[in-house]
């Protein structure tokens, strides 16, 4: 490895991971090459997507400030329980949009056009962006550290006192680092296929009730999945729609069902046709989501190596969290790199510190509390069916003046309920459910 | 407003996947390990469900030829059939550096 070039940090990925962890080390002064295997940051990323601008901050102080190519502040969520016929919404609309700071709570963005903007961040810092070029390999010393990575290109290995995988979901790196833990299963991941669908920004503004440059989302829970666990989303940006659903992998192998049949299916909804009515199909996307929470991560450090984002598992599916803790843990990633060179110790003992960030932070945290949902989204789609239907069933039962007594329309309400499920199943959906949400 | 692609009309996944940019390598970043799989074992209760859940549809059975055929250049680097390959026998790796599918929005 004389000649060879020999950097502080490599960093796999220019993703929110990997951007942020390049960020961090460049501003300390590290001498960090940010790998990127599309030829520009985000060409091979998707998301639904919201992204959260407390982690971005983080990284990029005041970045709001800085013409950042988001879409929409978000200013209404909201929920939708559905059946074909009709929906069930809960949602909140707010004036408070930002921090005290200013810093906007969420924001839609399309990550082909953020990705480049927060990669260039990193550049800004000193970290040296190499697009065009896939890590396949990582390398080792003699003393069993992770000293380095093989890239695709020529004579294209790098050498490095730490690596920061951040190379996405279904990380090959993490497996040849040896941080997998046992191999990773069908419903541990979802597949979400989505269409960025363009209307003016008049349009939207006028069908959500938006102001300028506010925006809307949406999940969709329900009929829309048609029996697999997941759910639909239609989210505002500029002058388009992203409008998408995401389900289980093992629930598809079992089903023989397409991904873009339930996509179609989800667009021709009554509530939604009139959505997109008159819009452009501009993108048709999809991407594999690691929804196999706290007890399908891999271990999160080892000699020389660190990892951080979908890589490491760290998606919080429930609330459609996963890029603002792939920016968070690569931040951290980023900060315990530079303590180990101040230390000028890359060990696992030193880079422990990683872990124990994480473990106190939101990630880890909120990553433990959810630790039982993909097993239980696994076993249990016949729940993303049967409540929603008898929820917007109850709903339209009391809304329907036709000289019924309301208490004799209540009493129709719990026959219809226990005709669908016995009291001692209701009461164990019920637990089930807090149990592992709670 | 006239549209190209109506978003509420049908909409084929040929017709999804004309929406898409790639720059195409001429060789292929996916095998299958064991083909002979494909043909028996999957037969069964799995029912090759590659052909399924592919969201680029680059998976298809042959009949007359007994085999899984690979559209490897309309892959969108999903990577959903690494662990959706019931048998595990679809080699699929990242296409070389700048090559592959380019989402000019994602």
């Amino acid at each position: 490895m004389s000649n060879a070039e020999k950097f502080d940090a490599i960093v796999v990925g220019a993703g929110p991971a990997g951007a942020s962890a390049a960020a961090v080390m460049g501003r300390a002064g590290l001498n960090v090459v940010l790998l990127e295997r599309g030829d520009v940051p985000g060409a091979k990323n998707v998301m639904g997507g919201v992204m959260y601008g407390r982690m971005v901050a983080d990284v990029v102080p005041e970045f709001w400030k800085a013409d950042p190519p988001l879409e929409r502040v978000v200013a209404e969520e909201r929920m939708w329980l559905a059946t074909p016929d009709d929906v069930l919404s809960v949602g909140q609309r707010t004036t408070h949009v930002t921090h005290d700071d200013g810093c906007p709570n969420a924001f839609t963005v399309l990550r082909a056009k953020w990705d480049p903007w927060f990669a260039a961040r990193a550049e800004d810092a000193g970290a040296f962006l190499v697009p065009s070029t896939t890590a396949v390999d990582v390398l080792w010393d003699d003393a069993g550290n992770v000293c380095g990575v093989r890239t695709g290109r020529e004579d294209g290995d790098l050498y490095a006192d730490a690596v920061v995988i951040c190379d996405g979901v279904n990380s090959f790196l993490a497996k040849r680092a040896r941080l997998e833990g046992h191999p990773p299963e069908p419903h541990h991941l979802a597949l979400g296929v989505k269409e960025v669908i363009g209307l003016p920004a008049e349009v939207i503004e006028s069908r959500f009730n938006l102001e300028r440059g506010q925006g809307t989302t949406i999940e969709i829970y329900g009929s829309v999945t048609q029996g697999h666990s997941g759910y639909g989303f239609v989210y505002t940006n500029r002058d388009s729609l992203s409008l998408g659903v995401g389900v289980l992998v093992s629930h598809l192998m079992r089903t023989k069902r397409t991904p873009y049949d339930l996509l179609e299916q989800m667009k021709q909804h009554p509530m939604i046709r009139p959505l997109i009515a008159g819009g452009d199909v501009l993108e048709y996307s999809a991407h594999a989501i690691p929804e196999g929470g706290y007890d399908a991560m891999p271990r999160l450090y080892g000699g020389g190596v660190l990892i951080a984002g979908d890589a490491a598992m760290m998606v919080n599916g429930l609330h459609r969290e996963g890029s603002n803790l792939a920016a968070a843990a690569g931040r951290m990633a980023g900060e315990t790199v530079v303590e180990a060179h101040r230390r000028n110790d890359f060990s696992a003992r030193s880079l422990a510190a990683y872990e124990a960030k994480l473990r106190d932070s939101f990630v880890v945290k909120d990553l433990v509390k959810y630790r039982h949902l993909p097993a239980f989204a696994d076993r249990r789609p016949d729940l993303f069916e049967i409540y929603p239907r008898l929820m917007n069933r109850a709903v339209h039962e009391m809304l329907t003046v036709d000289g019924l007594p309301k208490r004799d329309k209540q009493r129709k309400i719990a026959r219809d309920f226990l005709a669908a499920r016995r009291p001692l199943q209701l009461v164990r959906d019920l637990y089930e459910t807090w149990k592992v949400i709670r | 407003m006239s549209a190209d692609r109506p978003a509420d009309a049908p909409m084929r996944v040929e017709d999804k996947l004309f929406t898409l940019r790639w720059k195409h390598d001429k060789q292929s970043h996916i095998d299958i390990t064991a083909p002979e799989v494909c043909v028996e074992t999957c037969r069964g209760e799995w029912q090759r469900p590659c052909t399924t859940f592919c969201p680029a549809k680059v998976y298809e059975w042959q009949a007359e030829q007994e085999k899984i055929v690979i559209y490897f250049e309309n892959c969108v680097e999903c990577t959903t059939c690494l662990l959706g390959c019931p048998y595990r026998v679809i080699d699929w790796r990242h296409p070389r550096g700048g090559y592959g599918i380019q989402y000019k929005n994602g």
